[in-house]
């Protein structure tokens, strides 16, 4: 243990501490700005850059910055002495004088840790007005992912984010001096970059430098298009996360009340991405059972995720055979919605504009895919994140903590336990796992749960013994973790037959687009644990036994994996790939 | 195009450039697995800039895939960097130093006189691709103060008067190789 003195009081810490944990340890709060710690999905942000946790140690000539001094024996701290404070303001006047000050028009606004920290330094001036400013373009290319570079304070999180937990590699920090911001590759349109639109940049920015492309606008103008009907969809993971945006606790699974809203909001139908979710469960277990048995282009590798999809297909292109043909669900609820709900309805697709409610934004890049188009339309017209959708509530009156509990619309609404932690990370799994073990032994899964898949460490695994055959299984989230079992998969030295992957650490409960919280960890956690306790409740909790999936094939798709199933449900990115294909 | 997939552009540039920086990367014993392997970037870059003149980005990548790092990495290190280029340099490649030394004596005026007569700005090329300008810092000449370096010939005390006739001189260099270029004065 090394022992110091901080503000006059003595602290014993292990060697390696920082000066700003060890202050953290009594309850000295030290303002942070560039510095980020998530140590659960490994994330160490410590570049210094930013210079706001300034400190005095005895004894040295300059302050310290705090979060990356190592403690030393004897060292004597202080944190709060006039040429702290002093050096502080004047440092963060520095970063204002060269930062847009509209945070009344700002997306971040109330969110964003730079206006929170002027406004904790009760900095209500620019001391610094004429000196030269920043005039980057805005870069929307993608439709996914928003960079605006003047509003970058160079703090590095996004790069550390990018490049060492989930290494995609798509941020830079480009030129110098003055001129230097982030971004992708000799500053490229985003588009044209590697970037997987996972959106863990835009969770880890805390200005408005990174954001998800909004689409607020278009869904309001369609709500108002009296021509239109507007049918929405909700992912699981929105609603164990939107309640916080309404003081509700952390993971408070709010169903109803998120219904109830979208109701009030003029929506024609509310449908269920959970519904899509137990769709592509049946599909998929189908295939996985067709592949497994044939030993064919193993591992199975879950389709579910576009971020992750994007990080295959871009970063491993000699891999893109892999991934199940499925569809995800948001697509699936989409491709059914403007056939067989249109036709039911005596709806003219064209008329149909769906809507999609998601906690991601590599959902919004998934839709507008050519792919995703049958006769030029596209299945989901709007992606709209957690985020955007609270804020919507917010602007039409609607406080979910008063909204009744309401139910989805049918068909699209009914669901199992299993649809709904597909929000989690090892969810599309397990739910594949409770299918597709009552389709190959015929025996019923009494205890539903496999738990060994589930959590958010590195990689889960566990074996399954379906009789004939054993199946070994894996689930891992982030794309870090992908990219070691992918290693493997290339070098030929993986066991798996299924391996599910999402993008974003501890699965969509933690998107690019869910609500931005100060307890990144606690939050996953409560939020997962939403989930399970959803699915808990359920009366089923296996997706083939859904009632309106069994029904949906016997009026309409005929068996899972039949034609008119490939024809709406599944999706190949390659062409030279054809899907798995059986009557 | 939103929706649209990011395109890897082929290769354009001659194998056999290619073939002597890998021959140069491959002394250099790579391992993807050391986290220290960047410490060799910028000797293969500047070996790479050596080859090929400049870096487009398809050598960019090139290296990048050499040492397992993303292009973006690659693409940072060389925006920092003033020697680099993405850009062609023309056959007269004009460096004009703007370090302190050579600033206070009037550098600035140099490098004004070389862009007015060639009619680029610093960090261009003249349309027919033989002059370029760049400005450096520092080239370790300072009691040349001002200092120009034309294709690595160092110049000292180079007045704002001198410019057109350094560049007479190489435009003769180049008449004598082929058809004159055009001036402007």
């Amino acid at each position: 243990m090394v022992n110091l003195i901080i503000d006059n009081q003595p602290v014993s810490v292990p060697e390696g501490t920082t000066i700003l944990e060890a202050a953290r340890q009594v309850y000295i709060h030290i303002p942070t700005l560039c510095y980020l710690n998530l140590d659960a999905m490994k994330l160490h942000n410590q570049t210094a850059s930013c210079r706001i946790c300034v400190v005095e140690v005895e004894g040295r000539c300059n302050l310290a910055p705090s979060c990356a001094t190592p403690v030393a024996e004897g060292m004597k701290v202080t944190t709060n002495s006039r040429r702290v404070l002093s050096a502080r303001r004047t440092l963060l006047q520095l970063i204002l004088s060269n930062h847009p000050t509209d945070c009344l028009i700002c997306a971040k606004s109330t969110d964003c840790e730079l206006q929170n920290l002027a406004w904790e330094f009760g900095i209500n001036a620019q001391a610094y007005q004429h000196g030269e400013q920043s005039s980057f373009s805005i870069d929307k290319s993608s439709g996914a992912l928003k960079r605006d570079p003047d509003k970058c304070i160079m703090c590095r999180r996004c790069e550390t984010m990018c490049n060492e937990v989930q290494t995609v590699g798509a941020l830079t920090a480009f030129g110098r001096g003055f001129n230097v911001t982030v971004g992708p590759a000799e500053m490229q349109p985003l588009v044209n970059s590697n970037c997987v639109y996972c959106g863990q940049c835009v969770s880890v920015c805390p200005t408005a430098a990174l954001t998800g492309v909004g689409y607020i606008d278009e869904t309001w103008a369609a709500l108002f298009d009296p021509s239109k009907k507007v049918v929405v969809q909700v992912a699981p993971a929105v609603r164990v996360a939107i309640g916080e945006e309404f003081g509700f606790p952390m993971g408070q699974p709010v169903t109803g009340k998120l219904v109830a809203g979208l109701r009030r909001m003029g929506f024609n139908a509310v449908f269920d991405t959970t519904f899509g979710a137990d769709l592509t469960v049946v599909e998929e277990a189908h295939e996985i059972i067709e592949r497994v048995t044939q030993n064919e282009r193993l591992p199975v590798l879950t389709s579910c995720c576009p971020g992750w999809i994007n990080f295959l297909r871009y970063h491993f292109p000699n891999l893109s055979y892999m991934p199940s043909s499925c569809k995800s669900p948001q697509q699936m609820v989409g491709a059914v919605s403007k056939s067989y709900y249109a036709e039911q309805m005596g709806i003219d697709p064209k008329d149909l504009v769906m809507i999609s409610v998601m906690p991601c934004i590599a959902k919004k890049y998934e839709a507008a895919m050519p792919e995703h188009s049958r006769d030029g339309l596209p299945d989901v017209d709007y992606v709209i994140t957690t985020r955007e959708l609270a804020k919507m509530f917010k602007e039409s009156g609607i406080d979910l903590r008063y909204m009744p509990d309401e139910s989805f619309d049918h068909p699209l609404g009914e669901s199992t336990g299993a649809g709904v932690i597909f929000g989690a990370t090892g969810g599309v799994l397990e739910a594949a796992l409770r299918t597709i073990y009552e389709e190959v032994t015929g025996h019923d899964l009494e205890d539903v749960n496999f738990t060994a898949v589930r959590g958010i460490a590195g990689v889960k695994e566990a074996t399954i013994d379906l009789g004939e055959r054993t199946v070994c299984v894996a689930a891992t989230s982030g794309l870090g973790n992908a990219r070691k079992l992918l290693e493997n998969i290339e070098k030929g030295i993986s066991k798996y037959d299924v391996i599910e992957i999402m993008a974003c650490p501890g699965g969509c409960v933690n998107g690019g687009g869910q609500p931005y919280s100060q307890d990144r960890a606690e939050v996953i956690e409560q939020r997962i644990k939403g989930l399970y306790m959803i699915d808990g409740w359920q009366s089923h909790r296996k997706s083939h036994q859904n009632p309106s999936i069994q029904h949906l094939y016997q009026e309409f798709l005929g068996e899972p994996g039949s034609d008119k199933a490939h024809e709406l449900l599944h999706v190949t990115y390659y062409e030279d790939v054809p899907a798995v294909h059986s009557k | 195009m939103v929706g649209s997939r990011p395109t890897q552009p082929t290769r354009q540039l001659a194998d056999e450039l290619y073939e002597q920086l890998d021959a140069y990367i491959e002394t250099l014993q790579i391992d993807p697995d050391d986290p220290y392997r960047r410490e060799t970037l910028i000797r293969s870059l500047h070996r790479a800039q050596e080859i090929f003149g400049y870096l487009p980005a398809e050598v960019q990548r090139h290296v990048a895939g050499r040492y397992a790092i993303s292009h973006a990495e690659v693409s940072g290190v060389i925006s920092f960097y003033n020697y680099f280029t993405t850009t062609p340099k023309g056959k007269v490649q004009i460096d004009v130093c703007l370090g302190t030394a050579c600033y206070v004596n009037g550098a600035d005026k140099v490098l004004q006189e070389f862009e007015r007569i060639l009619n680029i700005k610093s960090g261009e090329v003249t349309p027919d691709g033989q002059f370029s300008i760049e400005s450096l810092r520092c080239v370790g000449a300072c009691s040349l103060a001002p200092v120009v370096t034309v294709n690595g010939k160092v110049y000292g005390r180079v007045q704002p008067e001198k410019v057109q006739e350094i560049l007479e001189h190489y435009l003769v260099e180049i008449d004598r190789e082929e058809e004159p270029i055009h001036v402007k004065n």
